[in-house]
């Protein structure tokens, strides 16, 4: 572990979904101004331990910590006051409201703040200026790389302190991916704690500090990004042969 | 000539009650995907507030605002009773507690007024006539479509430029991602139960007003009315509702018309077979709403 503060710490999270364990004992930490990687095959548990962390699924048990703070049984409109944001995997643009109005509900929680809304909106138009083009187009019309633009776009408008991002290479063609994850180094070299969730790993493993490796349910392996990428066995700790 | 305007004033008053009505049924629907079938008791509350009031000096307008008030508070007292203790357990629970709900201010109304009708105070202008281009209307008819473009204005503003409204139309899309973004579902429900009780009063001023008086099962016909409106319409879209709305006035009014005088007392078969027919035509309704959506 780096010697930084914890902001988030998970401990012995399990997530059950009816009868199903989806996720068993997984800890993990993320430091402040950390880029922590959860990479892992497809089902391994790793979009569910980001729902849980963003306050959408209740853990059967386990605890998480936010600055020290048990905010585990949390809904998600609480995590989001406590400055936590998340970009889902299926890219939640809502598709019938326009660019603006997505970037607006991000805002939702400091509503009152006008014209701290109105400056950071026209920092993520120059942020991503593709979105300053299509402001007033609905979200849905956008393609697949614009809208995870404005997803990310949408989760800092409240202004987080940790984002959550869940998979956001997925389904994007290979150009788009390269600026996507030109994006999260930019993120990161703003200061921004993320834990980011990949099924890309050597991508992931490009840009993070540390990463946790998950395979069915269960954190399997855990280093520095380096250490892991070094890792020769990383295919099977993926694959569990 | 005359006859047609006569027609078209009659099909905006009448589509424009059935048009809020609608509205106010689709509101909460559009979120919760639940239906609230005690959503017509508050057009009787609305209606026995003024009841109650109606003997006081108190001017038509006040006791009328004291109507609209308690339907919103019927609104939000609905959501705490009925939806809220239930609503993440299963739909099946939602749909018993919202009629037990109905069930309960019927009975209440029953047992602490009257069977019978109650008169409500109605304003002189309700039973003057209008008389103009050789048509003579009710006053009545042309506040009706004056309240109703009014109130869709200012809800089609709300929706659009306010915040509240903006979330309240993502909620509808995608309740959880909605919550992630820090939109309170708590905040959301209520808002959509306030606004549906604020369309109920109103309607119950010109729908009450037509008759003069209330009875515990008023609400009955109302939320019928609404609910065919909104399937006509597409139960998740809110332009649906007021098109479904104005679309039911049309055929309803149209076949007042034109049906002979032995067979109008079949109407109801007739508008009935008429919504079979656009629903064999578009079984989703006429407007489709929003592309995704999902239960909380």
């Amino acid at each position: 572990m780096l010697d930084v503060a914890a902001m988030l710490e998970v401990s012995s999270l399990e997530l059950r979904y009816g009868a199903i364990r989806a996720v068993k004992d997984v800890s993990l930490t993320v430091g402040k101004g950390e880029l922590v990687a959860l990479l892992g095959a497809n089902g391994a548990g790793k979009s569910s331990t980001l729902r849980a962390i963003a306050g959408a699924h209740k853990p059967a048990s386990g605890a998480i910590r936010l600055n020290g703070e048990d905010v585990t049984n949390l809904s998600p409109e609480r995590m989001v006051r406590n400055g936590v944001a998340m970009v889902p995997e299926t890219r939640d643009v809502f598709p019938d409201l326009t660019v603006a109005e997505n970037l607006r509900l991000g805002a939702f929680t400091r509503r009152a703040d006008v014209s701290g809304v109105e400056e950071d909106k026209a920092r993520m138009f120059r942020l991503f200026p593709i979105l300053a083009e299509r402001a007033e187009q609905a979200a849905g019309t956008l393609s697949g790389g614009e809208q995870q633009m404005l997803v990310v776009a949408r989760a800092l408008m409240s202004r987080p302190r940790l984002l959550l991002l869940d998979e956001p290479s997925l389904g994007l063609a290979p150009t788009i991916v390269g600026r996507i994850f030109d994006m999260i180094a930019e993120l990161k070299d703003s200061g921004l704690t993320m834990l980011l969730v990949e099924q890309n790993a050597s991508m992931a493993l490009g840009v993070a500090d540390r990463a946790y490796v998950m395979r069915l349910g269960k954190i399997a392996a855990d280093g520095t990004a380096a250490d892991i990428a070094a890792a020769s066995d990383l295919k099977a700790l993926y694959l569990g042969s | 000539m005359a006859v047609y305007l006569q027609f078209i004033i009659d099909v905006l008053s009448l589509g424009g009650a059935y048009a809020l009505m609608a509205l106010g049924l689709v509101i909460v629907y559009g979120i919760l995907r639940l239906v609230n079938f005690a959503y017509g008791e508050l057009i009787m509350v609305s209606g026995y507030t003024m009841f109650l009031l109606g003997d006081s000096a108190l001017p038509w307008i006040v006791m009328a605002a004291a109507g609209v008030f308690m339907a919103i508070v019927g609104g939000i007292v609905t959501d705490y009773v009925a939806f809220r203790p239930v609503r993440t357990k299963s739909v099946t629970a939602v749909l018993i507690t919202s009629f037990a709900f109905s069930t309960l201010l019927q009975n209440a109304a029953l047992l602490f007024i009257s069977p019978r009708p109650r008169n409500v105070p109605l304003p002189d202008i309700f039973s003057e006539t209008v008389r103009f281009a050789g048509v003579v209307t009710p006053a009545r008819n042309l506040i009706t479509i004056a309240a109703a473009v009014i109130l869709l204005a200012v809800f089609a503003w709300m929706m659009k430029r306010t915040v509240l409204g903006v979330a309240m139309r993502a909620a509808a899309t995608h309740f959880t991602m909605a919550r992630m973004l820090g939109v309170s579902a708590n905040l959301i429900i209520s808002t959509a139960f306030a606004i549906s009780g604020l369309f109920a009063g109103i309607v119950s001023l010109f729908w009450i007003g037509r008759i003069g008086s209330v009875v515990p099962g008023i609400g009955l016909e109302p939320l019928l009315i609404a609910f065919i409106a909104t399937v006509i319409g597409g139960m998740r879209s809110l332009q649906g509702a007021v098109l479904g709305g104005f679309l039911l006035a049309f055929i309803d009014t149209g076949l007042n018309y034109s049906l002979p005088q032995d067979l109008l007392k079949f109407l109801d078969a007739f508008t009935f077979s008429l919504v079979i027919l656009i629903l064999l035509w578009r079984p989703a309704g006429l407007m489709k709403g929003p592309a995704s959506g999902q239960r909380t």
